[in-house]
C-alpha cells in the first residue's frame, strides 16, 4: 500500500468519526411530554423544546416569577402540543423575552414539575410584521 | 414632506446596475472569444459597461445613505434602521444593519476589486471579469425589488414605509411621514460595528478573485498559470476575512453579554469555515509554485472556499437557521434566489473542473516524509478536516429543511452544548496544526533528511520545553489538555521564531510572512487556552441565599445582586455599586443621572446641579446639556482591595422599548488579564411603584428609620428662596433637613413646607438611589414636631456578572502578528506577479 493510500484512509477515518460524533452529540427537538418520559427513563441529555410563553386572554404574558435575588426566574411555557410547563432559568430575564413570539428552551427535567433550561433562544417578531407606526405626526 | 425622488433614483440605479452587469458579462464573453483583431473594441465596450455598472453601484449606495443621513423616514429602510438621535458614525452602521445594505456593501467591494483586476492584468481581464460581472448580476438581483406576477425578485431598500406598513395611519393620510425612526439596534451602536461589516464583506468579496482566476484558467486551458495572479489575492482574502472574524469576535467581547469572544454560533461558524479552507488553499498553492504538486487539491480548495462563502450567505440570510442561532436576521424571502446563486456557480465550477480534470497536470512522484510537500499537505488536510467538522453540525437545520421538503419529519437539533462540542475537536486539530507549522517551516527552508531534521529541531524543542515549563508553572496550568496546548503553542512560537531570525539575518524580511503568521497562531492558541479555559467568574454563587430548591444546588449562579452602596466581597475584590450615570457631550467621564432631567427633546437634558469633572466646572445649574445617546445608562461599580479603591467600571445598559434590556460590559484592562463586568438586570426607573404613605413625626435632632435607613432630622429653617417658585410677600417657607445614612454614604433630603395665607404648599424631595420620597405633611409648633409623609420604593440595585479573563491580550496580539504575516506574504506574492507581468509572461 502506498503512503498516499494510508493518508487517504486516515482522512476518511477521521471524517467518519466526525460524522458519527456529530450525530451522536446532536440534540433533538422534543415536546414536554416526550422530554418528561426521557427524564423518567434516566436520560438526562439536554434537549430542545419549542413553544410559546403562556398568555392570558388579553395576550399578556403570565407566569413569570423573578427569583428573590433577581438572578434567576421561572416562567410558564406552552409547547407546540399545547402542554404547559413551568421552566426555570438560572439567569436574569433576557432582553426581549416577553415580546418573543417563539421560545426554544434547551435543557432537561430536574424534577417532575420543573424543567430547567440551560439556554433559551428567542425568536422575536421581525420588523416587517410591525403594523403600529408611531403616530406622532409631523 | 415626502421625497420620492431619491428612492426612484436609487431604484433606477439598481436596475441600471443589474442591466449593465449583464451587458458587461455578455460583452466580456464575446471579448474572450473574439479574434485578436476585434479584441480591442470588445475590450473597450466591456470596460465601458463595467464602468457604468460601477457608477450605478456607487450611486445606489449614495442614494441609500442620503435617505438615512437626511432622516427620510418615509422610507422603510431609514425608518426601521435609523433615528434622529444617531450620530453620523452610527448612521453608517444603520446603512448595513439591514440585509439590503449588506448586499450593497458587497456589490460595492466587488466593483472596487473589479477595477483593480482590470488595471493590474492584461491577459486575464476578459475571463476573470466575465465571472465578476456574473456574480454582480446575481448580487444586484438581491436588491432588485421587481415583482412579476407572484414572483418577487430581490428586496429593494428604496421601498416607502407606506407600501410596507399596514398601519391604519396610511389609509387616512398617505403623505404621513413619521417623526422619528425606530433606531439602530443598540448592540450595533459600537465603533467596531462601523468597521467590522465592511471588512467582513471585503473578505467575502475577495474570495471571488482567486475563484475567478481559477475559472479563467480552466476555461482557457491554462491549468497552472492562474495560480500566480490568484495567490496574492487568496492571501489577501484570507487576511481580510481573518481580520473581519477577529473584529467580530472583539465586538462580541466588548459589547455582547455572553462573556466571551467566540460562541460557535452558526453565524460565526459560517465565516470561520471558508476562512479555514482559504488558508488551506494558500498553502497548497504555495506548494504548487515550488514543486508542481497539489494543483488539483488547490483547485478543489479554491472552488470550495468561494462556494462556502455563498453557502454561508445562504445559511445566514435565508432564515433556515431559524431557531438555532442567537443572531436574528430577518428573512427577506430571498432563499430561492440565494440557492440559485449558489447552485449556478457550483454548476459552473463543476462543469469546468470535471471537463478539464483529465488534462490537469499531476505529479506522479510520491511525496517523501522528508519533503515539505508532505508536511504542508498534511497541514492543509488538517485545516480541511477542521472546516468539515464545523460545517457538518452547523448544517443540521439544512438537513431538517431538506427532509421536511420531502414530506419527512426530523427532530434533529444542533448540539446542546455548542462550545463544549466544537472545542473538543477544534482544540486537538489546532494543536496538530501548531506542531505541523513548526516542522513544516523547517522543511520549507532547508532540504532535510533524518539527521538534519534531528539537529534542526533539537534546539527549538529544548527552548520551547523550557518556555512551556515556565508558562505552566507561573500560570498554574495543571490540566493535561491545557499543558499539551501550552507545549504545542510554545513549540510553534519558538520553531517559527528560529526561522524568522535566520531570515532576518539574511535581510529578507519579504519572506518572513509565513513564520510571522505561524508565530501568531501559537500565541492565539495559548491566549485562547488561558482566557477561555481559565476564565474565572468571580461573581459566582455570591448571593448568599438561605433558601434554595434542592436541585438548585448543582446550578451555579453566575450573577450577583448588588444593592446600592452595600459592599459585597467577590473573591479578591470588594465591590460596591454606586448608582446610575449618563454621558454628557463635552464632559469627561460620567454624570449622575439624578443631576439631569430629560427635556423630552432627543438627547437633551437640563442640569439640576452644576456639572463638574475633576474640579472643572462644565455646566451651570439650569443649563441645557446634550446627552450622548440618552437611552444609555452607565452603572458605576467600584472595586476595592483591602479598602483601597482599585478601579471603577461603568458597564452600560439600555432598557430598549423594542428589545428589552441591552447591555454592554466594561472591563478593567491589565496587561496580563481583563476584569470583565456586565450588567444583566436593572431597576425599573421609568415607573417606580411607590409603596403606601407612611407618616412619621419627629422633633429636630431626633433619629428615626425610613425603610431601614437611619435618618437624622437635623433641623429646620425658614428660607427666602425656593427653586422654581417666586415667593410673595408674607409667604413662609420652611425647609426641613434630613440626613439619611446608608453604609458609607450620607444623603441630604430637604422637603419644603410653604404657607401662603391660609393655603399650604409642599415641595417633595426624592432620592432615587435609596428609593425615598419625603414631604413635610404638617408642622405642629405646639409640640415642636414635624410630621413627615414618607413613601418608599425599591432601593436602587444592579444585577451583574464579573469575570477575570487571563492572558486575553496574548490572543489579540497573536491575531495582529498573524495579520502582519499575511500582509508581508501578500506583498511578496504580488511582487512576483508584477515581475512576471513585466516580462510579458502573464
Amino acid at each position: 500500500m502506498k503512503r498516499g493510500h494510508i493518508i487517504g484512509l486516515g482522512i476518511i477515518g477521521v471524517a467518519i468519526i466526525i460524522i458519527i460524533t456529530s450525530i451522536g452529540d446532536a440534540s433533538t427537538y422534543e415536546s414536554f411530554s416526550t422530554a418528561k418520559s426521557m427524564a423518567e427513563n434516566g436520560n438526562t441529555a439536554a434537549i430542545h423544546v419549542v413553544g410559546e410563553l403562556k398568555k392570558d386572554q388579553n395576550g399578556e404574558v403570565v407566569g413569570i416569577e423573578v427569583g428573590e435575588d433577581k438572578t434567576s426566574f421561572t416562567f410558564k411555557m406552552v409547547d407546540n402540543d399545547g402542554t404547559e410547563q413551568q421552566v426555570y432559568y438560572n439567569e436574569p430575564v433576557p432582553a426581549d423575552f416577553i415580546r418573543s413570539e417563539q421560545v426554544v428552551v434547551i435543557g432537561t427535567y430536574k424534577t417532575a414539575e420543573m424543567f430547567v433550561a440551560d439556554k433559551i433562544l428567542m425568536k422575536c417578531p421581525s420588523k416587517y410584521q410591525e403594523t403600529d407606526v408611531k403616530t406622532t405626526s409631523s | 414632506m415626502m421625497n420620492t425622488f431619491v428612492g426612484s433614483l436609487g431604484h433606477f440605479m439598481v436596475v441600471l446596475a443589474f442591466v449593465s452587469a449583464l451587458v458587461s458579462a455578455l460583452s466580456y464573453f464575446y471579448y474572450t472569444r473574439a479574434s485578436e483583431l476585434e479584441k480591442p473594441s470588445w475590450k473597450n465596450f466591456s470596460r465601458i459597461t463595467f464602468y457604468i455598472h460601477g457608477f450605478a453601484s456607487v450611486s445606489i449606495a449614495i442614494c441609500l445613505f442620503e435617505i438615512i443621513y437626511n432622516h427620510r423616514f418615509e422610507y422603510f429602510y431609514a425608518y426601521s434602521h435609523s433615528s434622529t438621535g444617531l450620530p453620523v458614525h452610527y448612521m453608517i452602521s444603520s446603512f448595513w444593519e439591514g440585509q439590503e445594505g449588506a448586499f450593497i456593501l458587497w456589490i460595492f467591494w466587488n466593483v472596487v476589486l473589479g477595477f483593480v483586476v482590470i488595471h493590474t492584468n492584461k491577459f486575464w481581464e476578459g475571463p476573470v471579469m466575465l465571472v465578476f460581472t456574473l456574480v454582480q448580476a446575481f448580487l444586484v438581483s438581491m436588491i432588485l425589488g421587481v415583482v412579476i406576477g407572484d414572483l418577487k425578485i430581490g428586496s429593494s431598500p428604496f421601498m416607502l414605509l407606506r407600501d410596507i406598513s399596514e398601519a391604519p395611519i396610511f389609509q387616512i393620510n398617505p403623505e404621513f411621514v413619521p417623526e422619528d425612526g425606530t433606531g439602530l439596534n443598540p448592540l450595533l451602536q459600537n465603533i467596531w460595528m462601523v468597521i467590522h461589516p465592511p471588512t467582513l464583506f471585503l473578505g467575502y468579496a475577495s474570495t471571488l478573485v482567486p475563484f475567478a482566476f481559477l475559472m479563467a484558467g480552466l476555461g482557457m486551458k491554462r491549468y497552472s498559470e492562474w495560480i500566480r495572479p490568484a495567490l496574492p489575492w487568496a492571501i489577501f482574502s484570507a487576511m481580510i476575512l481573518g481580520m473581519g472574524i477577529i473584529m467580530g469576535a472583539y465586538w462580541a467581547y466588548v459589547t455582547l453579554n455572553f462573556g466571551g469572544y467566540w460562541n460557535w454560533d452558526p453565524v460565526e461558524n459560517a465565516v470561520y469555515v471558508p476562512w479555514l479552507v482559504m488558508v488551506a488553499a494558500i498553502h497548497t498553492m504555495i506548494t504548487f509554485k515550488k514543486s508542481s504538486t497539489a494543483l488539483k487539491t488547490s483547485i478543489v480548495l479554491v472552488i470550495s472556499s468561494f462556494l462556502l462563502v455563498l453557502y454561508a450567505t445562504f445559511l445566514v440570510r435565508s432564515g433556515v437557521l431559524g431557531d438555532s442561532s442567537v443572531h436574528s436576521f430577518t428573512d427577506l424571502g430571498l432563499s430561492g434566489q440565494l440557492l440559485i446563486y449558489m447552485f449556478f456557480f457550483l454548476a459552473v465550477a463543476l462543469v469546468l473542473a470535471v471537463r478539464e480534470w483529465k488534462n490537469i497536470p499531476t505529479s506522479e512522484r510520491e511525496a517523501s516524509v522528508y519533503s515539505r510537500e508532505f508536511w504542508i499537505f498534511i497541514g492543509a488536510t488538517t485545516l480541511g478536516l477542521m472546516a468539515f467538522q464545523v460545517i457538518i453540525p452547523t448544517s443540521i437545520p439544512v438537513y431538517n429543511a431538506i427532509i421536511e421538503s420531502f414530506g419527512g419529519l426530523s427532530n434533529l437539533a444542533p448540539p446542546a452544548d455548542q462550545i463544549g462540542f466544537y472545542t473538543k475537536f477544534q482544540l486537538w486539530f489546532a494543536v496538530a496544526l501548531a506542531l505541523l507549522t513548526g516542522i513544516g517551516q523547517f522543511f520549507w527552508w532547508n532540504k532535510m533528511d533524518k539527521n538534519d531534521l534531528k539537529n534542526a529541531l533539537v534546539m527549538p524543542y529544548i527552548i520551547s520545553m523550557v518556555l512551556a515549563a515556565i508558562v505552566i508553572t507561573v500560570g498554574k496550568v495543571y490540566d493535561v489538555t491545557y499543558i499539551v496546548i501550552v507545549l504545542a503553542g510554545a513549540f510553534t512560537i519558538v520553531a517559527n521564531s528560529t526561522i524568522l531570525i535566520k531570515l532576518l539575518k539574511k535581510k529578507t524580511f519579504k519572506l518572513a510572512g509565513g513564520s510571522l503568521a505561524h508565530i501568531g497562531l501559537g500565541m492565539i492558541l495559548i491566549g485562547v487556552m488561558f482566557s477561555s479555559g481559565y476564565s474565572d467568574t468571580i461573581s459566582i454563587n455570591m448571593s448568599g441565599l438561605t433558601y434554595k430548591k434542592d436541585w438548585e444546588d448543582e446550578l451555579n449562579k453566575e450573577n450577583v445582586l448588588l444593592w446600592i452602596n452595600k459592599p459585597l466581597q467577590m473573591k479578591d475584590y470588594e465591590v460596591i455599586y454606586r448608582g446610575r450615570y449618563k454621558k454628557v457631550a463635552g464632559v469627561p467621564g460620567y454624570v449622575k443621572a439624578d443631576a439631569l432631567e430629560e427635556t423630552g427633546e432627543v438627547n437633551e437634558a437640563i442640569a439640576l446641579e452644576p456639572i463638574e469633572s475633576k474640579g472643572q466646572l462644565y455646566h451651570q445649574k439650569g443649563d441645557t446639556v446634550d446627552l450622548v445617546l440618552q437611552e444609555n445608562s452607565y452603572f458605576k461599580v467600584e472595586y476595592y482591595q483591602e479598602d483601597d479603591l482599585k478601579f471603577t467600571l461603568f458597564p452600560m445598559s439600555q432598557p430598549n422599548p423594542t428589545m428589552g434590556l441591552i447591555s454592554s460590559p466594561d472591563s478593567k484592562r491589565y496587561l496580563s488579564r481583563d476584569l470583565y463586568t456586565h450588567v444583566s438586570a436593572i431597576n425599573d426607573y421609568e415607573e417606580p411603584e411607590w409603596k403606601e404613605d407612611k407618616f412619621i413625626d419627629a422633633a429636630p435632632g431626633e433619629q428615626f428609620f425610613i425603610n431601614d435607613f437611619v435618618t437624622q432630622f437635623e433641623g429646620a429653617e425658614v428660607v427666602n428662596e425656593v427653586d422654581g417658585m417666586t415667593l410673595e410677600e408674607g409667604d413662609i417657607a420652611v425647609k426641613a433637613q434630613l440626613t439619611i445614612m446608608d453604609y458609607d454614604v450620607e444623603k441630604k433630603l430637604s422637603p419644603i413646607f410653604l404657607i401662603r395665607g391660609n393655603q399650604v404648599g409642599k415641595v417633595v424631595d426624592i432620592d432615587n438611589d435609596l428609593g425615598i420620597k419625603v414631604e413635610v405633611d404638617n408642622i405642629v409648633p405646639e409640640e415642636n414636631k414635624f410630621i413627615f409623609k414618607v413613601n418608599t420604593y425599591q432601593k436602587d440595585y444592579v444585577v451583574m456578572k464579573a469575570a477575570v479573563k487571563p492572558m486575553i491580550n496574548l490572543l489579540w496580539l497573536g491575531t495582529i502578528i498573524m495579520l502582519i504575516g499575511f500582509t508581508v506574504a501578500i506583498f511578496r506574492r504580488f511582487d512576483e506577479f508584477q515581475k512576471m507581468k513585466k516580462k510579458g509572461l502573464e
